[in-house]
């Protein structure tokens, strides 16, 4: 294993094991999400019909939310106890923490995402498994995005006394464009005539961002962290 | 405070640190102003000064974690942006934070950071490790229900795994009894037989008061040094309590502590 991916794995491994032990977001997150879509479930579901549509956007705006919350813990415990300085010393590639962390996210969101997503399906009558691979795709793809751009900022907010103000100020208006994606690839595949190139070119798009704002957190991401 | 000294071409080894006017601004704040000292292996320095005088910044900047505004901090003939990520596996920072994951084990912690600075044999240095630190009994319990003074042992040794040229220390003394002061003056003076460069912020003058090579003396960001004979807490008291920091007195420096001394760029700064 090359040296950068090795500290990945050490990173993640270590954000594994302490939220195995305490389970804190996970809980917190999986807990809200649920609340999210049961609640939108009495708004948007009348005599068991579903407001024709919602399905798609509220399965993505539980991600965005739940998502935000577990961004802002995600370098909660490295500011507790100065445990970032830490890190920071390490003679490491300092991309290579912020991979580890991405990637901590990342499976904590998809366990939170396959809840989600068979919820929806059944609070909303969504046939979210039609088409399980776009969806799939669709989903990790729009996670990535999200969680790229979030965990840059919450590295970058760690030292900020106000940064569960400022992370949803700076993390909405730069995802925006990855929710509207996710957003119209879903309701494509969700409508009753199914419009898969319509989905293929959201996936395409998500991609390109993907790409983008990776490239952008990694070269960031040591300037970032340096006082 | 100057040594004759040849860095290691190969590694980012260093035997002297030379701060050279360097000031850090945060906004309109002025942390430190104009700081100059030289550090080298073997010794003890002491920062010294009232809460806000620029101790943590300044070993911030030492630690390579916090970039000067002005002027600069060289590793032997090295920037840290010149030498880079292996100039911070020469580094060792324990803070009044213990850097520690209260959640993992004392094990975990060890095995963690011997993971990130890639350490040989890091099974055998962490259970050194755990020795030395007197917890190879609780190594597998979480730190989280350990005692201010087994995680500071932890701690120390955390900083210490990867024999670092440089350890810098924030408030070491803070929250322990005097049997752990004790075994960390000891622990300091091994270090410094070990030719480490040791620079530690502290406000506990009775306990560095004789352990000391050089202190210094912080107040609102720039050195107030002084050289007389008297104890090292009369010293602290002349220049930030009695004399509001501004004056310096004559006189040879004598007793066990001897006062830092700048170079002639900071003296006509701080005069």
């Amino acid at each position: 294993m090359s040296g950068f991916l090795k500290v990945a794995w050490l990173v993640l491994r270590k954000d594994l094991r302490v939220e195995s032990r305490n389970r804190e977001m996970l809980f917190t997150t999986l807990f809200f999400a649920v609340s999210c879509v049961l609640v939108f479930s009495f708004g948007f579901v009348r005599g068991g019909q579903a407001v024709e549509g919602a399905a798609s956007g509220i399965l993505w705006i539980t991600i965005a939310f739940s998502g935000t919350l577990a961004l802002g813990r995600a370098f909660e415990r490295e500011r507790n106890h100065d445990a970032l300085r830490g890190l920071l010393l390490a003679p490491v590639d300092r991309p290579a923490i912020y991979l580890g962390k991405l990637l901590g996210i990342l499976l904590l969101l998809a366990v939170v995402e396959a809840v989600v997503v068979v919820l929806v399906a059944f609070l909303f009558r969504a046939p979210l498994f039609q088409y399980v691979w776009r969806l799939l795709t669709l989903l990790t793809l729009g996670t990535i995005g999200f969680a790229s751009v979030g965990t840059l900022f919450s590295a970058m907010l760690v030292r900020t006394t106000n940064r569960a103000v400022l992370l949803p100020v700076l993390l909405y208006p730069v995802t925006i464009p990855v929710l509207i994606m996710g957003v119209s690839g879903t309701a494509a595949l969700l409508q009753p005539e199914p419009d898969l190139a319509m989905a293929r070119l959201w996936i395409g798009l998500l991609f390109s961002f993907d790409a983008v704002f990776l490239t952008l957190a990694f070269w960031t991401f040591e300037p970032v962290m340096t006082e | 405070m100057r040594s004759s000294h040849v860095p290691h071409p190969d590694t980012a080894d260093f035997e002297q640190v030379t701060v050279s006017d360097v000031s850090r601004v945060y906004g309109r704040r002025r942390a430190l102003a104009h700081v100059s000292l030289t550090c080298s292996a073997g010794q003890i320095i002491g920062l010294l000064g009232p809460n806000g005088a620029g101790k943590s910044t300044l070993l911030g900047l030492l630690s390579t974690l916090i970039e000067p505004s002005t002027g600069e901090v060289r590793y032997g003939d090295r920037t840290a942006r010149e030498a880079g990520a292996a100039l911070r596996a020469q580094v060792g920072f324990l803070s009044h934070d213990l850097q520690l994951y209260p959640e993992l084990s004392a094990r975990e912690n060890l095995e963690f950071f011997a993971g990130m600075y890639s350490l040989d044999r890091p099974a055998e240095r962490v259970g050194e490790a755990l020795t030395s630190a007197g917890l190879a009994d609780r190594a597998d319990d979480v730190v989280e229900g350990f005692s201010r003074g087994m995680r500071q042992r932890l701690a120390l040794e955390r900083a210490l795994l990867h024999s670092p040229r440089l350890v810098l220390f924030d408030e070491p003394f803070t929250g322990l009894d005097e049997a752990a002061c004790v075994a960390l003056v000891m622990r300091l003076r091994a270090l410094r037989t070990a030719r480490r460069i040791i620079v530690l912020a502290t406000h506990d003058l009775d306990v560095v008061d004789g352990l000391l090579d050089h202190a210094i003396i912080l107040r609102r960001g720039r050195i107030r040094e002084l050289g007389d004979g008297r104890s090292l807490r009369e010293r602290y008291r002349a220049a930030i309590v009695d004399r509001g920091g501004g004056r310096r007195p004559a006189g040879p420096d004598g007793g066990g502590v001897t006062v830092a001394r700048p170079v002639k760029a900071a003296e006509e700064h701080t005069a």
